[in-house]
């Protein structure tokens, strides 16, 4: 299946060069919009069903804004998606793919055989805030920086004992460490501010380091 | 040098039987206690049958597994744990009944005894206060497997001494074991962060976000986890998460470890587990994973 990119500025997902971009042709089948932009982009699409799938590159907003929503019956060829990231660090291979209640069946198919096609796993999910990832690991990055601050044990002890008691590759705090804990700020207050859900609220050390940041420090 | 001391395990279901294969493998003479004669006996059983595969996979000889076996001794008589220097008790989250059998190992241990509680959910503190030496009391909570996993977390109660911690610490890492310190709060490290994360990933469920095989396939690709939050929810068992949901929010009332009410419909459901066949997932075989 053939497919064309459009990019938008700089792209989250696709910072670098990676097989979904190098296989890229001037038209294709399936439409990926990259980049800041790709919601913009999306509305100068001339004719949308000229594509089995068209696939719009997300931060942390919902396909809706870009498609809008109607009774909860909206869906088409259109649909969201992004690599998940931590940070600065590099983009992960999981891409969630983002369906809206009447998506067709073949554009999700499409989706999917894109990206795995491009060396990607992928997951896909309802249009929701923080998709999959960022809604489970949110709050507890923020329980594991609040309980650092209540002292549970010290942040090698919690690495160490979630490495080894549930043979996590990283624990909660030196990951956050490694991608910045600005970086998780900045997602947990959007998720906040979406979800209204207190555990979302940027933990105290991570309003700190987004101080600091804010500050140049 | 830690001494080689006589560790008693109180309570012969998995977690028991596993925590006195990682006593009696470390050299320690072991004995394992159950108010039933024959629950402690078919423990020893299971624990020769565990070190039997030690043989046939090359970890073990035959003499050595003879030799491990020779210090294990199934009791069915409390007054037998007289000699430990170290109780481990593993039996049900129960407050009452933890209290009840510490207060009895206290009338046949000595005062230089130490107790252990491996309770993953309720309070050190609370415990030793029924044992009648909170003060040589301590929080030893293994992990499933405990024969395979070598994390144990550890904390005091409020009235545990310095010395009898350094004490347990010492003789848990005499058992191989890789203790790590944590504070008398509820969940300790490992609950505390997993039942609440587990809920997350029902309550996705629940409104719809995304079906369970697909959370799996988002946490194992993003996080590189060896298993996603509902396989892992099959394998301990729905009815399990249920019991770790009421402990743990009983005692803190953090919104996220209340039981989600999805989960308590698959339970009426009986989609427990993975050894039902059905639990969040669907299983064709119920090999346990890794096997």
């Amino acid at each position: 299946m053939s497919h064309r990119v459009i990019r938008t500025g700089e792209s989250r997902s696709f910072p670098d060069a990676h097989p979904l971009l190098e296989t890229a042709s001037a038209s294709g089948e399936v439409l990926v919009l990259l980049g800041p932009g790709a919601g913009r982009a999306l509305a100068e699409v001339a004719d949308r069903t000229a594509h089995t799938a068209i696939l719009v590159e997300l931060g942390v907003e919902c396909l809706g804004v870009h498609t809008g929503e109607s009774r909860g019956e909206e869906g088409s060829n259109v649909l969201g998606f992004a690599r998940f990231r931590l940070g600065d660090a590099a983009p992960s291979d999981l891409v969630e793919i983002v369906h809206q209640p009447a998506t067709t069946p073949e554009a999700l198919a499409a989706a999917r055989a894109l990206f795995q096609a491009a060396g990607l796993k992928t997951a896909v999910c309802g249009d929701f805030p923080g998709r999959i990832v960022d809604r489970l690991v949110r709050p507890y990055y923020n329980a594991a920086l609040g309980r650092l601050d209540a002292r549970l044990a010290t942040a090698a002890d919690m690495d160490l004992t979630l490495r080894l008691g549930l043979g996590y590759p990283e624990g909660p705090i030196e990951l956050l460490e490694r991608t910045g804990l600005a970086a998780h700020h900045d997602v947990t207050a959007a998720l906040y501010e979406a979800l209204g859900d207190r555990a979302y609220a940027p933990a105290r050390r991570a309003r700190v380091a987004k101080a600091r940041q804010s500050e140049g420090v | 040098m830690t001494e080689t001391i006589t560790i008693g395990v109180a309570g012969s279901g998995t977690m028991g039987t596993g925590i006195a294969i990682v006593a009696a493998r470390s050299g320690h003479p072991t004995i394992v206690y159950d108010v039933d004669q024959g629950r402690a006996e078919a423990a020893v059983g299971q624990m020769k049958a565990f070190f039997a595969k030690s043989v046939q996979r090359g970890k073990l000889t035959q003499a050595q597994v003879d030799e491990i076996m020779g210090r294990v001794v199934a009791t069915g008589d409390i007054a037998a744990m007289a000699p430990c220097g170290l109780v481990v008790e593993a039996i049900f989250e129960e407050l009452e009944v933890k209290g009840r059998l510490f207060a009895a190992l206290d009338r046949v241990c000595g005062p230089d005894k130490l107790f252990a509680s491996n309770t993953s959910t309720l309070s050190i503190t609370e415990i030793a206060a029924r044992s009648g030496r909170d003060d040589r009391f301590v929080g030893m909570h293994f992990c499933l497997p405990a024969q395979l996993m070598k994390l144990v977390e550890m904390s005091p109660g409020l009235a545990t001494s310095p010395e009898s911690f350094e004490r347990a610490w010492k003789i848990c890492d005499a058992m191989g074991q890789r203790p790590v310190k944590t504070q008398d709060a509820p969940g300790f490290i490992l609950n505390c962060f997993l039942v609440p994360f587990n809920n997350d990933a029902i309550r996705l469920v629940e409104e719809g976000v995304a079906e369970p095989a697909e959370i799996d396939a988002a946490i194992k690709g993003a996080l590189g986890y060896a298993m996603g939050p509902m396989e892992l929810l099959d394998l301990v068992g729905l009815d399990t998460q249920v019991l770790l949901c009421e402990a743990l929010h009983g005692v803190t009332g953090e919104p996220r470890a209340s039981c989600p009410p999805l989960l308590r419909r698959m339970v009426a459901a009986r989609r427990l587990r993975r050894k039902t066949k059905r639990g969040f997932l669907s299983y064709e075989t119920t090999a346990i994973f890794g096997a």
